[in-house]
């Protein structure tokens, strides 16, 4: 690698291409750093004035500037574990199916396939949702209709996810399995399982993150109003779906509300998403034996 | 681990077995009923007005008027056109430069460390967040324009570009660079004529992955872009639209509007697909022999 610096010839090019890439690389501190400091300073006033009670209190009401978060923490989450709820079980389920059952023929198109559900924009899901598929289930816009739809949205993401972590079970595990004469099931029990927990649990944060994170399509089905209700049938919402539609006509006071709303997500799936990939990242390398 | 218990009735293991089998494809059934209901109503409602007026459809402004039933969306096709294509010259040299630096330079020091670190954090950040950032940063000085859905789509692109890019360095084995140092080349030279060309069919598919969910997201837009009804070709000037904002805003809308709306899903998914298509064709044809 030392060979290149004999030529002294274009050392000086080569050393602003360096530091051109180091830059580029830098940008991304540069952003983060920009998003922490406008958003944390634009949603000081909100705090000032309602210190903890932005976290404890159900009430968000405009005309009497009282903004509380809580039925929007709330309604995130509910929706959130309704959809992981929907989604794992599915998506533990096809990644088996591809990984240990089917044929190698219907594999690669299977993949495919579902990859595409990744790639349908998630208005478009909340079209569907809104226009289709709640009116065909007899559903109202709820906590339910939105769980239904972000579970549909992160299904192919934990399923690619936990996909890549099965597939590092050591054949020869599964192949002493089968010498016991285990039947397929049992073999997935006694040596898929327990190789690949560590990165199906990464894989199913990975998800939770996404859903939580998601704004449009639970926009146009979620109903809107804050309910804090185990009742999955009760329409909700949620923190990006207040925040996409209040921002565009709010008061400064209230900007500030949903800014610090905005910050509060950020944190909570930042949490999520480092956790998750932690937990992928170790339980990969240990598979991996080194 | 636990084992299964090999002596029970064999009877009742290859039932449970078959059970097991069953449940998987029924997952796999769960995943394709919603992709193919989805694609079967884009068909339907979207086919209907996208193709029976066409091109109108495409080429003709937004109604001023909501009711007013038919075409058109041409202003929404042009604006996400111009937002992605903006946002992907702004994203795309940055990471891929950003990914050369990560990999080829900074390797496991502690800025490269750091560097991929938040990038990880910034793939985190979810998409409504993003818009506000670009309000607080952008429009709030310099009103709506395509330029400002263009920032914030590069701020969700650049991570992903990055990560991508940096894997497909990662596989151009070192004998590569070896060849070309001892040629007499530079290190600049030799990541420039060498190591990027050996990688760039797998980064252009990165990247045409990460153009097609950016042109599918609506939440980074809301607060930036605005919602105009005619043709702006200006990226800098003047309030845009684009076809995920249209979709989002009129699918409440009267049937009209909402019928507008599926016709822009449909056209919308016909983009993120034909991308995602692009991005197969290039990693199979040129795939890295590992």
């Amino acid at each position: 690698m030392q060979l290149s610096e004999l030529r002294g010839r274009s050392q000086n090019a080569d050393r602003a291409f360096r530091w051109l890439a180091a830059g580029a690389a830098g940008i991304v501190l540069v952003v983060l750093a920009l998003i922490a400091i406008t958003m944390t300073d634009r949603a000081r006033p909100v705090l000032g004035r309602m210190g903890l009670g932005f976290f404890t209190q159900t009430t968000w009401s405009v005309p009497t500037n009282t903004y509380g978060a809580l039925g929007f923490l709330y309604g995130t989450l509910y929706t959130a574990v309704i959809a992981i709820a929907i989604a794992v079980p599915i998506s533990f389920g096809v990644a088996l199916f591809v990984t240990q059952v089917a044929p190698r023929w219907v594999r690669r198109p299977l993949v495919y396939v579902i990859d595409l559900l990744a790639v349908v924009p998630s208005v478009v899901f909340g079209l569907w949702g809104l226009l289709v598929m709640a009116p065909a289930l007899g559903l109202q816009p709820s906590y339910l209709a939105a769980g239904i739809i972000l579970a549909i949205m992160i299904t192919p993401i934990i399923t690619s996810l936990s996909r890549e972590v099965i597939e590092t079970t050591p054949v020869t595990d599964k192949e002493a399995a089968f010498a016991l004469g285990a039947t397929r099931w049992e073999m997935i029990t006694a040596t898929v399982w327990p190789h690949s927990k560590g990165g199906l649990v990464g894989a199913v944060m990975l998800g939770l993150g996404r859903a939580m994170g998601e704004t449009i399509a639970a926009t146009l089905v979620i109903g809107n109003t804050v309910h804090v209700t185990a009742n999955p049938l009760a329409p909700g919402y949620s923190m990006p779906t207040v925040i996409a539609n209040e921002f565009g006509e709010a008061e400064p006071l209230h900007k500030s509300a949903l800014i610090a709303l905005a910050v509060t997500l950020f944190l909570i799936t930042i949490a999520v998403n480092l956790a998750a990939t932690w937990i992928v990242q170790r339980s990969m390398r240990r598979s991996r034996g080194t | 681990m636990s084992a299964p218990d090999l002596r029970a009735k064999p009877g009742w293991r290859s039932v449970k077995d078959r059970l097991m089998t069953g449940l998987m494809l029924a997952a796999v059934v769960a995943v394709l009923v919603p992709l193919a209901a989805v694609l079967a109503s884009l068909a339907a409602r979207g086919g209907g007005i996208a193709l029976a007026s066409f091109p109108d459809f495409f080429t003709q402004e937004i109604p001023r008027f909501s009711r007013r039933a038919g075409p058109g969306m041409g202003p929404a096709v042009i604006g996400t056109l111009l937002v992605t294509a903006t946002a992907t010259a702004l994203a795309v040299p940055l990471g891929v430069l950003g990914a050369i630096y990560l990999h080829e330079y900074g390797g496991s020091g502690r800025f490269a460390r750091l560097v991929r670190f938040m990038a990880t954090v910034m793939t985190g950040v979810p998409s409504i967040v993003m818009g506000l950032f670009v309000y607080l940063l952008w429009t709030i000085r310099f009103g709506f324009s395509a330029f400002g859905g263009a920032l914030a789509l590069a701020c969700l692109m650049l991570p992903v570009v990055i990560g991508a890019s940096e894997q497909m360095l990662r596989l151009v084995p070192g004998h590569l660079r070896e060849a070309s140092y001892a040629l007499g080349a530079t290190k600049s030279r030799t990541i420039l004529t060498v190591v990027l060309p050996a990688a760039l069919p797998g980064i252009v598919s990165g990247c045409l992955l990460a153009v097609a969910r950016a042109a599918g997201e609506t939440a980074p837009l809301l607060f930036a872009v605005g919602a105009a009804k005619a043709f702006n070709w200006s990226v800098l000037h003047e309030a845009n639209t684009a076809l995920p904002s249209q979709i989002f805003g009129n699918a409440l809308d009267v049937p009209a509007a909402q019928g507008r709306a599926w016709g822009a899903a449909l056209t919308l998914v016909l983009l993120t697909f034909l991308l995602t298509l692009a991005a197969r064709l290039v990693t199979g044809r040129f795939a890295l022999k590992r």
